[in-house]
């Protein structure tokens, strides 16, 4: 009779103690590489002046020098800042101001045909935004667009060419060119922003609704006096994106305008600017300063935005 | 076993080797924009057959992209390449800080090859301590290509043009009442060559020699007075350069004439006014002005990790006169070697310009151009330059008033680094 033979034992690769470490690793080693390093990274450089062509060794502390000159003394910072708020409310409010209504409309005019309407109006939001930046360009091309053709050919309709432009519109000009960046940002997030509100309305107890209905309130008072309160929760999260969002804002005007910000930089970004400041002034530090400020400025705007619509909600 | 499956899988990545170590053969990696990776996948093709256990991998990106994946790239040291093109705008930027190899070094000793090359590029490719840090491939003698069918409409001749600037409005005013054309996409190219008028060997365009802004010299004066004379007269389309509408207007017989470099002619012919062929014709810049526009160089990243085979492959897309000539052949890419522009190519006619031998013209004008200083900043000024000059020509701000602020824009942001 023989024993029965026992494995040869060996010393584990890992002590097992160390297990949930190891694979728990996996994460912050990740967060730590491509989350964290690149935050710290960027507020250090914040204090420094650093050109990277001259690579990373040609870092120089300058202290708050980038900061005070972003504030004080960078004029096109304040011009991007201002387009960026301009741009940020004239295309953000009617986003709102439309898919709130429109949501309650999708929730009550179509049954089955309801998820089709909606990826309809998603659809914008999915797509590449260079593909929508370039078919915008086409549209609004001066000479050969089909926005300014429209014009042309509602020029010829008695009454409504009275209210028609009476010639082709340059839409490169700075007097459009916020308008022109706004139509497209409207246009994009219009339908992301229903869909956010249309998932909330989903949610409402329809017992609610009906109770309304039966006391004889018209889907216009049920909107106002019941879907609008209880949405608010839903608008509060909205908005805080669209603002997020909106004062980043850079791809849509970035093409639109050829990377340039347009003809008297009517059309440039805080974001573009920032671009602009890093890779063509190679003036990372001053970025990364610029940086920090949109983020506080996005912070207050989200506080304002709280005490306005969050703390009811 | 199950603790065995524990080594994590970032361990594994870094015990594999990769597949092309195993087979002995070294990558040489090459970074550039179009069209010039056409003119590198030439080089590539016939460097293969000397360097079999060479593989040469060209990556490209788009023009913008390409600069600043390359800042990035030598910022970081993460995908650098050992072979980068850099064009003639970016040239002082990556010349001026110390991330390009100093060619003039030994084992390179590029000074030596020269007197081989168009002079004019080796002023722009000296960069920090007066070393040569880039080599050119081609170059873009500057030209007015214009639309000779109608100019004849209007009763208008090449002369008319080139004669002097205001002729070339009065030109353009004539053109526009006879045919409804425009003589010029943007009064912003008109400053654009008018700022390069004058200068010598040496002089910057922006900057002198020492760093100091030139905004406010007669040179810029006379540019931007030009280019809101222009627009006043209303000869210019107020279209920028490489948009949709650019190229339709020039499809659609709405602009009459572009100041660029030689190699527009490829671009019109290939893909901006195919259907034009044998209308258009080219001549020397209005004026008398020599300018060059863009031109593409090869430079080597100071961490490259394959520096002596980089050399090599930029030997060859530089200084072979058969690569050159090809690239000429293929892609319009007017050579930068001296050598390549005395081949009898230079002289045939170029059918889309109805049969002009234009290639002699350019070369001409490239023996013209002189050799300009280069700053690192010098697209920091050409932006701030270009919004002042927005301001002249949409709110009609005094010039004087213009320029002194692009003065002090450009001290502010300039003197800061």
């Amino acid at each position: 009779m023989h024993a029965a033979a026992k494995p040869p034992h060996r010393r584990p690769l890992i002590p097992a103690r160390w297990a949930p470490y190891v694979f728990i690793s996996p994460f912050f080693l990740l967060f730590a590489a491509f989350g964290l390093f690149p935050l710290l990274f960027s507020v250090a450089l914040a204090f420094h002046q650093w050109d990277p062509v001259g690579g990373v060794w040609s870092m120089r502390w300058v202290g708050l020098d980038n900061f005070a000159y972003a504030i004080a003394r960078d004029d096109w910072l304040r011009k991007a800042m201002f387009n960026t708020v301009w741009i940020a409310l004239v295309s953000g409010l009617p986003q709102h101001l439309v898919a709130l209504p429109l949501a309650w409309f999708l929730h009550r005019a179509f049954g089955r045909w309801r998820n089709a309407v909606v990826g309809a109006y998603f659809l914008p939001f999915i797509t590449s935004t260079v593909a929508i930046s370039l078919v915008f360009s086409s549209l609004f091309s001066k000479d050969f667009g089909l926005v300014n053709a429209a014009f042309a050919t509602l020029r010829q309709v008695p009454v409504l060419g009275w209210l028609m432009p009476g010639q082709a519109i340059d839409w490169s000009q700075p007097g459009y060119t916020k308008w022109m960046i706004s139509a497209v940002v409207f246009w994009r997030y219009v339908g992301w922003n229903t869909v956010l509100y249309l998932s909330a309305i989903q949610t409402i107890p329809p017992e609610l609704l009906e109770a309304a209905q039966i006391d004889g309130a018209s889907p216009r008072q049920r909107f106002v006096h019941i879907v609008l309160p209880l949405l608010r929760p839903m608008v509060f999260l909205a908005v805080t994106l669209s603002l997020i969002g909106n004062l980043q804002l850079f791809e849509e005007p970035f093409i639109l305008t050829g990377g340039t910000g347009g003809i008297d930089q009517a059309g440039k970004t805080a974001a573009m600017h920032m671009y602009a400041v890093a890779f063509m002034d190679g003036d990372f530090g001053t970025a990364s300063a610029i940086a920090w400020l949109l983020f506080l400025l996005i912070v207050g705007a989200t506080a304002i935005n709280k005490r306005l619509l969050g703390a009811r909600a | 076993m199950r603790r065995r499956a524990l080594l994590p899988l970032p361990l594994a990545c870094l015990v594999a080797r990769p597949a092309l170590a195993a087979t002995g053969r070294t990558q040489l990696t090459v970074a550039a924009f179009p069209d010039l990776d056409r003119s590198a996948k030439i080089a590539i093709e016939s460097w293969a057959a000397s360097h079999p256990q060479v593989e040469v991998r060209l990556t490209t990106r788009a023009f913008d992209d390409h600069h600043t994946a390359m800042t990035t790239a030598i910022a970081t040291g993460a995908n650098l390449p050992d072979v980068m093109a850099v064009d003639m705008d970016y040239l002082g930027k990556f010349t001026q800080a110390g991330g390009l190899e100093d060619l003039d070094a030994s084992p390179y000793d590029a000074r030596a090859v020269a007197p081989l090359l168009a002079r004019f590029t080796l002023g722009p490719a000296t960069g920090l301590g007066g070393k040569l840090r880039a080599l050119p491939a081609d170059i873009g003698p500057g030209a007015l290509f214009y639309r000779a069918d109608l100019l004849a409409r209007a009763g208008l001749a090449e002369d008319d043009l080139t004669r002097d600037w205001a002729s070339y409005v009065a030109a353009g005013v004539k053109l526009k009442q006879a045919t409804g054309s425009y003589l010029c996409a943007s009064a912003i190219d008109l400053k654009d060559i008018l700022i390069r008028a004058g200068l010598s060997d040496g002089q910057g365009v922006y900057f002198d020699a020492a760093g100091r802004p030139q905004v406010t010299t007669q040179r810029f004066v006379q540019a931007f007075t030009l280019a809101r004379d222009a627009r006043r007269a209303g000869i210019d389309a107020r279209i920028a350069a490489w948009s949709s509408e650019w190229s339709e207007g020039f499809r659609r017989d709405r602009v009459a004439t572009q100041m660029m470099g030689s190699w527009l002619a490829g671009h019109l012919k290939n893909w901006i006014a195919p259907a034009q062929s044998g209308s258009w014709r080219s001549a020397p810049l209005p004026a008398g002005v020599s300018a060059s526009w863009g031109g593409s160089f090869w430079a080597i990243p100071v961490r490259a990790a394959h520096k002596p085979l980089a050399w090599d492959f930029i030997r060859t897309l530089c200084l072979d006169r058969a690569q050159q000539l090809e690239a000429f052949r293929r892609l319009d890419a007017f050579p930068a070697l001296l050598a390549a522009q005395q081949d009898d190519y230079v002289a045939q006619p170029i059918a889309y310009l109805g049969g002009q031998a234009a290639r002699l013209q350019w070369r001409a004008a490239s023996e013209r151009v002189p050799a300009l200083h280069v700053d690192r900043y010098d697209q920091v000024a050409k932006a701030i330059v270009e919004a002042e000059l927005d301001q002249v020509l949409e709110h009609d701000k005094p010039i004087p008033q213009a320029l002194a602020d692009a003065r002090a824009a450009i001290e502010r942001r300039v003197r800061r680094y």
